[in-house]
């Protein structure tokens, strides 16, 4: 579904991700792990489009993607959900849902993925009427989830949604993804508790220094003795 | 890097000087009246957009309303002549002092507005200060001041019957403006201005530093404003507010800084440079019919400029040496 | 003074002051929006008013009916600003500031000049209009109907605008843009299509305004530089100063 090749990513010269290749298939929750400043982050910011590779090729079913203007990619399919959440934090939660679906004009359009928003955070139909910045930190993180599944996306890309967020929520979030999956999208998901991500993945990528340095199915990174020792602590 | 720093402020100093030298001698070879009228003029606006620079460019307040400046220097020196008989000299150091004093008193609130709103009070004000002056009677209102002349001498500062005298007058200004932007660059006014113009937030915790060293750049710089507007008066020897106020001097006092480099050493001298005799040239090939031509000019000139080279024409120049530094 | 005349100045500043008010919505839109001043605003203002009176001299176009005309061809106008100057001006690296405040500014040198240029400096007036010249007496004051019926359509523009920023999709896209221009594209948003469509409502309110003040203002290539210093400067404005020392723009 989605495939990057030898994806070269640099901020004003000095390159943050280079030749990275992934592959996601359809219906998978893919976890990218790896330390602070591996290149995660830049990683989804250049699928989504927010920044461009210097080089390689991105292709979305079969399309390529890489240099398009980011509204495009979202239009194409991929919800990107930044580290930052990047919320409109003055309007209401229901004006940020509502923005989430602008792309749609029917409103049957815009209703069908609400209702699995509020299957997936029952407390979020609570608050429709609160401005976002007043919403906690997990809360904002669900909405940003959900701003993110209103554009009706094929693959959902979450940048570190575990992020400054109370363990309770972190596990309500964790499986949230699991049952976005399990709503037919397909998942990628950039995290630094491997731990937890590996749980609910398929395969995973680790990166360092901007090289994806191991890949693999779930189990088999989890059992890696390299990967026990260096990243899960045991 | 330091020694780079005096390196090249020394360097600066000897090509100015240098370049002051060589203006000094250009008139024993040019006598056609035309030229030398636009050589002065060519001076005076570098002299004014240097003093333009200070303010705007250094401290980053941008003023678009410095006409106001140039027509208090101009009315101080030429009301304290024609009614009280004070000599032109004192005029232009009293019309320095006063428009000081003035750009102080509207720095006050002026310089707690940010960015935009700065800009905009700035134009707001000179609007409203030529408008005085074309109601205000005792000055001559909308027809404004002839200034007699009585005769030709440096105690009266007037000339008719050569350009040299002004010509030198202006070379003298243009020098006195760049050094004093000379001297102020690597004092600790010129550190705090860069402070401000950089990151305004992060100077705003300097507090009262911050208001100080703006009020500091708004003084200097009206001041020398105005010293250039007395010349002017003298130059011409008629005014009126239209002529010394107008909106289109804050335009030609701000636009060689632009054009050259604004916030730079040698923006508004390369600046005037390169407009000032353009503009002279192609008034006089259109004529009066063209009237609009020249806005058109500066217009677009600010527009590509600011978009194409917002660094100015001076980073032609340096351009190399900043590529080897990458 | 007499108590009458003091009302009848209040009055008349009131319905001066919505049509000043509609220009300044225009401009405070595309502020909020983006954060950059329009410096060539009151030259949208002028060239609204050359076109209502050229639509005037050459098709006898009544000003009421040129107004819709005037002000959907401001809207294309605006956006092509944006898309043409004001897109590249934001995204300069060296002097940021200045480059957004001389970009517009430049742009109002221009206008100005091609006005003089190709419409002359004379003063221009739509001599004969519907409205023009009349006046109507409310409980003793007279109201000149111009001014009233473009105080009526400032105020039914200011609804309209209401409405739509806070009923529409698209005004929606505004606020959002205007939160966090950065986060529209995760939506599906082109900021540009948002910042381009934002320009040209500003324009098309000063075009409405341009429209109706030509009924009563001469027209020249500086009337826009006038009147936007007016709108801005309406608090220095002192009643007493108001006849000698504001004479610039007379009304006929
Ligand atoms: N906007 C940026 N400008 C310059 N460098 C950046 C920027 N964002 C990230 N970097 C650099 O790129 C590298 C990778 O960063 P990032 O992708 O954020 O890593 P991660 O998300 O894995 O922590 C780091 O060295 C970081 O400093
Ligand atoms: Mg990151």
């Amino acid at each position: 579904m989605l495939s990057g090749r030898e994806v070269t990513t640099a901020y004003h010269g000095l390159v943050a991700i280079s030749a990275v290749s992934l592959e996601v298939a359809k219906g998978e929750i893919v976890c990218v792990a790896g330390a602070n400043g591996a290149g995660k982050s830049t990683l989804l910011k250049t699928i989504a489009g927010a920044e461009r590779p210097r080089s390689g090729t991105i292709t979305f079913d079969g399309a390529r993607i890489d240099g398009m203007a980011q509204h495009m990619i979202t239009a194409r399919g991929i919800a990107y959900v930044p580290e930052n959440r990047r919320l409109f934090p003055r309007l209401s939660v229901r004006d940020n849902l509502r923005l989430g679906s602008y792309l749609y004009r029917s409103e049957a359009d815009r209703d069908e993925p609400l209702a699995l928003v509020f299957k997936l955070f029952p407390r979020l139909s609570e608050r429709l009427e609160q401005r976002a910045e007043t919403l906690s930190g997990g809360e904002q993180q669900m909405l940003a989830i959900s701003r993110a599944l209103m554009t009706r996306p094929r693959l959902l890309m979450l940048d570190e949604p575990s992020q400054g967020i109370m363990p309770k929520l972190v596990d309500e979030i964790f499986a949230a993804v699991k049952r976005i999956r399990d709503a037919g999208m397909t998942v990628l998901i950039v995290e630094q508790r491997m731990a937890e991500c590996l749980e609910i993945a398929d395969r995973a990528y680790i990166l360092q220094t901007g090289r994806v340095l191991m890949q693999g199915s779930a189990s088999e990174i989890k059992t890696n003795p390299d990967v026990r020792k260096a990243y899960l602590g045991l | 890097m330091d020694t780079s720093f005096a390196q090249r402020r020394r360097r600066d100093l000897i090509v100015a000087v240098c370049l002051a030298a060589i203006a000094a001698l250009v008139p024993l070879f040019v006598k056609d009246v035309y030229v030398q009228n636009i050589m002065v003029l060519t001076l005076m606006y570098a002299a004014l957009s240097q003093s333009w620079n200070i303010l705007s460019g250094y401290c980053g307040q941008i003023s678009l309303g410095h006409a106001l400046y140039f027509g208090l220097g101009a009315y101080t020196t030429a009301l304290l002549f024609t009614k009280f008989g004070v000599l032109p000299w004192f005029g232009m150091l009293g019309g320095g002092l006063i428009s000081a004093a003035i750009a102080m008193a509207l720095g006050y609130p002026c310089f707690r507005l940010r960015g935009h709103y700065f800009v905009i009070a700035t134009i707001v004000i000179a609007e409203i200060a030529l408008l005085l002056f074309q109601n205000w009677d005792w000055a001559g209102a909308a027809l404004g001041i002839d200034i007699p002349i009585r005769r030709d001498s440096w105690l009266t500062f007037q000339f008719t019957r050569s350009k040299l005298p002004y010509f030198y007058f202006a070379l003298v200004l243009a020098c006195v403006a760049w050094l004093v932007t000379w001297w102020l660059e690597d004092s600790k006014w010129g550190y705090w201005w860069r402070a401000v113009k950089d990151n305004p937030d992060a100077a705003e915790s300097l507090g009262v530093v911050v208001f100080n060293s703006k009020m500091g750049a708004a003084a200097v710089s009206a001041f020398l404003t105005a010293v250039g507007g007395s010349f002017y008066a003298q130059f011409v020897s008629y005014i009126d507010p239209e002529s010394v106020m107008g909106f289109q001097f804050s335009l030609l006092m701000a636009l060689p800084a632009v054009l050259g480099g604004i916030g730079t050493l040698w923006g508004p001298v390369l600046g005037a440079v390169i407009l000032i005799p353009l503009t002279e040239l192609t008034r006089s090939f259109i004529g009066g019919s063209g009237r609009g031509v020249d806005l058109i000019v500066y217009g677009a000139l600010i527009v590509l400029i600011s978009l194409a080279r917002p660094e100015g024409l001076v980073g032609l120049f340096s351009r190399r040496r900043k590529g080897a530094v990458r | 003074m007499t108590a009458e005349t003091i009302i009848q100045s209040l009055a008349s500043g009131l319905l001066m002051g919505l049509l000043y008010g509609l220009i300044a919505v225009g401009l405070a839109l595309i502020f909020g929006l983006m954060d950059v001043v329009n410096f060539a605003h009151g030259e949208f203002l002028m060239i609204a008013m050359y076109a209502t009176f050229f639509l005037f001299a050459f098709f006898a176009l009544d000003p009421l009916l040129s107004a819709p005309l005037v002000a959907a061809a401001l809207f294309l106008f605006g956006a092509v600003v944006y898309l043409l100057v004001v897109r590249f001006a934001v995204r300069a690296k060296a002097n940021a500031g200045m480059v957004q405040i001389f970009s517009t500014f430049g742009l109002a040198i221009v206008m100005r000049g091609f006005a003089q240029f190709f419409f002359t400096p004379d003063y221009r007036s739509v001599t004969h209009s519907w409205l023009g010249g009349k006046t109507v007496s409310i409980a003793g004051i007279f109201l000149p109907v111009p001014q009233l019926v473009g105080a009526l359509v400032s105020i039914a523009a200011f609804v309209a605008l209401y409405f739509f920023i806070n009923r529409t999709d698209f005004g929606r896209a505004l606020e959002a843009t205007r939160e966090d221009a950065g986060a529209v594209a995760l939506v599906g948003i082109d900021k540009n299509r948002v910042f381009a469509l934002g320009w040209g409502l500003g324009a098309a309110l000063v075009g409405l305004a341009g429209a109706i003040m030509a009924i009563f203002f001469y027209i020249y290539p500086d009337v826009g530089a006038w009147h936007w210093a007016a709108s801005a400067a309406c608090s220095v404005r002192l009643p007493a100063a108001s006849s000698s020392v504001w004479s610039k723009p007379p009304p006929h």
